[in-house]
């Protein structure tokens, strides 16, 4: 186990060495010279030549790019073009708001999907079934910004208590609130702010939970263990969850594992829908404004969570599931 | 297609391959198939079925109402599902979106199939130093979320449609490459394959000649699964403001204007997305149904 997460660890580091290659590349990928681009067309000559002297910009690729990861490494991303703030600092701000979101998204996905799953798996093809099985299938073709703006006009400017778009206190913040001072508040107005985005944000893998759910239970339903179980006489309540859901969940969790990326990444449009302030809209407002040092500092931040979630994710299936050993 | 499901299958029926018979029964090939070929219909004559003019702007009909297809009692083409922000017809402007939806959908796993296919197929076939390589690049590629990867590309390339499409393309690239790989891996040892080698058949016929062609279904599904994704990524990006530029139209771009006006015109914001939804709908039944006939070990992707 242990030699399994070194390996996993260096190739991690790997990976993330190409990325910040991608990364770096960017800003020179773009057609023309970055320093001009951001400074617009009427900039003049010598400020050019100081910004690009300023950034290193003209010294070659290859030395450019260990200085930049060098500094990278020690935490310093450069400073933002329009706010003059280091890069590090605007990102930190942010992230929180950026894996709060995402969390509670899988929160909801997970505490909707698997229970609409079972219920949709032992009442099959009841109205349930049908009704949820639809459901699951329009909710993993619509695109989740478009049932945010839909959660939007529909239902936040109808109900009075749901704000429309922006965060309310942090979850850390409405424990602390509750802990401290008995404050109940606070984290309801925690819930209030978070709740439409991560319905959004969650839609497409809760849809997804739900059919595997379903699916995958109806599989083990039929298998000789749980006909023994019914045979001894066990409640049809006992089969389902003490026997058959404990395994049908294994593919549920490998799934949830894999789509908690696409999370992260979708988070970026469905902040932007709802003034969420996190990464996402940092990185899209920074393209807008031409911010390259926010840009390539977000993208590759956002890209350290990607790889460490998905680590976690790795290792936390030999806990899940015992048959799986690694050597 | 349609003769095959309606009586003139009985006729067939002996003589078609069980395979092709397969598809013709799994439901959700049909149901997938009547969408796109809506869809490739519209997008085709478009321009000759727009009820008005889908540029037009008449500035007293900003954000109009539906108005359905009765009015008064008589049949109405004017403003059927409202119109924009510029009075621009609703109805008409989805009508030529969905050109520009199947466009960047067929272009765009276009790229991603032939590089897909091509690295794929030389990281299986050669092996060694060069899969590894080959394999490390796309693991890279993979290690940022698809939607990240592609506003960080549009971002560097800057924002237009032909940008947007390359990038939709290079994030789906290193998907079909690792399934190419794995196909091409199977089929290899075959074999058949050991033959031609030892016929003394240059590398190129073995490869595409025996090989690929024996591996083509996984592709084939991974790209039509693949449309759907493209368009829904078309969709982001020029929400986002980083794909179709105006006077382009794409459904991305109608949501992304219809965000503004979202408590006086919240139908602006509607259409656009049932549309991309029954889309990418139609796709997904089209792949699942495909892996289901042509694929069963792909079967949890």
């Amino acid at each position: 186990m242990l030699k399994y997460i070194v390996r996993r660890m260096l190739s991690l580091v790997v990976i993330l060495l190409g990325v910040s290659i991608i990364v770096f590349m960017l800003v020179h990928l773009a057609p023309g010279d970055p320093v001009r681009i951001m400074l617009g067309e009427e900039a003049r000559e010598e400020d050019v030549e100081r910004l690009n002297r300023l950034y290193g910009f003209d010294r070659p690729l290859p030395v450019q790019y260990v200085i930049w990861l060098g500094n990278a490494l020690r935490g310093d991303l450069g400073t933002g073009i329009r706010s003059q703030l280091p890069v590090t600092l605007l990102i930190f701000e942010r992230m929180p708001a950026t894996i709060e979101l995402a969390l509670w998204s899988l929160v909801l996905a997970v505490g909707v999907g698997i229970p609409l799953g079972v219920l949709s798996a032992v009442r099959r093809n009841s109205w349930i079934d049908f009704g949820s099985m639809f459901a699951a299938l329009v909710g993993v073709a619509a695109p989740n910004f478009w049932v945010g703006l839909i959660l939007l006009s529909q239902v936040a400017l109808h109900v009075s208590w749901l704000p429309i778009g922006s965060r309310g206190p942090s979850f850390v913040d409405a424990i602390v609130a509750m802990v401290t001072q008995f404050d109940f508040m606070v984290l309801w107005d925690h819930f209030r702010y978070v709740l439409l985005p991560a319905l959004a944000l969650g839609t497409s893998i809760m849809a997804l939970i739900t059919r595997l759910t379903r699916s995958s239970l109806l599989e083990v339903l039929n298998r000789d263990y749980v006909r023994t179980a019914r045979a001894k006489g066990l409640r049809g309540i006992t089969v389902v969850y003490g026997h058959a859901l404990k395994n049908a969940l294994l593919p549920v969790v490998t799934v949830v594992g894999v789509q908690f990326g696409a999370l992260l990444g979708g988070a970026i449009v469905i902040e932007v829908v709802f003034a969420w302030p996190g990464v996402g809209r940092l990185i899209v407002s920074a393209i807008s404004q031409r911010d390259f040092p926010v840009v390539q500092g977000s993208v590759l931040m956002l890209a350290v969570v990607f790889a460490i979630a998905n680590l976690l994710v790795d290792l936390s299936y030999s806990l899940i599931n015992p048959r799986i050993r690694y050597d | 297609m349609t003769s095959a499901t309606g009586a003139p299958a009985a006729a067939t029926r002996r003589r078609m391959n069980p395979t092709l018979r397969r598809v013709f029964r799994n439901k959700s090939i049909m149901f997938g198939s009547v969408i796109i070929v809506g869809l490739v219909i519209v997008a085709l004559i478009g321009p000759w079925i727009t009820p008005m003019d889908p540029l037009q702007q008449d500035i007293w009909e900003r954000y109009e109402a539906p108005r359905g297809l009765w009015v008064d009692g008589e049949f109405n083409t004017r403003y059927i599902l409202g119109a924009d922000e510029l009075g621009r017809d609703l109805l008409s402007r989805l009508i030529i979106g969905a050109r520009v939806s199947l466009m960047v959908g067929l272009i765009a796993t276009g790229i991603s199939l032939v590089f897909g296919v091509i690295l794929g197929a030389i990281s299986g076939y050669v092996g060694g130093i060069v899969d590894d390589v080959i394999m490390r690049v796309m693991d890279v590629l993979l290690a940022l979320p698809g939607i990240l990867l592609a506003i960080a590309i549009v971002a560097a390339l800057g924002p237009n449609i032909v940008n947007a499409m390359v990038a939709i393309a290079i994030v789906r690239i290193p998907t079909m490459a690792r399934v190419v790989r794995s196909d091409v891996l199977a089929v290899k040892t075959e074999e058949f394959v050991e033959a031609a080698k030892a016929l003394g058949q240059s590398h190129l016929i073995v490869l595409f000649k025996h090989i690929l062609i024996n591996a083509w279904a996984p592709a084939l599904v991974l790209a039509t699964l693949g449309m759907g994704t493209a368009i829904v990524a078309e969709a982001a990006l020029s929400f986002l403001g980083l794909g179709t530029q105006p006077p382009q139209v794409s459904w991305g771009r109608m949501l992304s204007v219809g965000r503004e006006a979202i408590r006086s015109a919240p139908h602006v914001t509607l259409y656009p997305g049932i549309a991309i939804t029954i889309v990418v709908l139609g796709f997904s039944l089209l792949g699942d149904g495909l892996r289901d006939v042509f694929d069963r070990r792909l079967k949890d992707t």
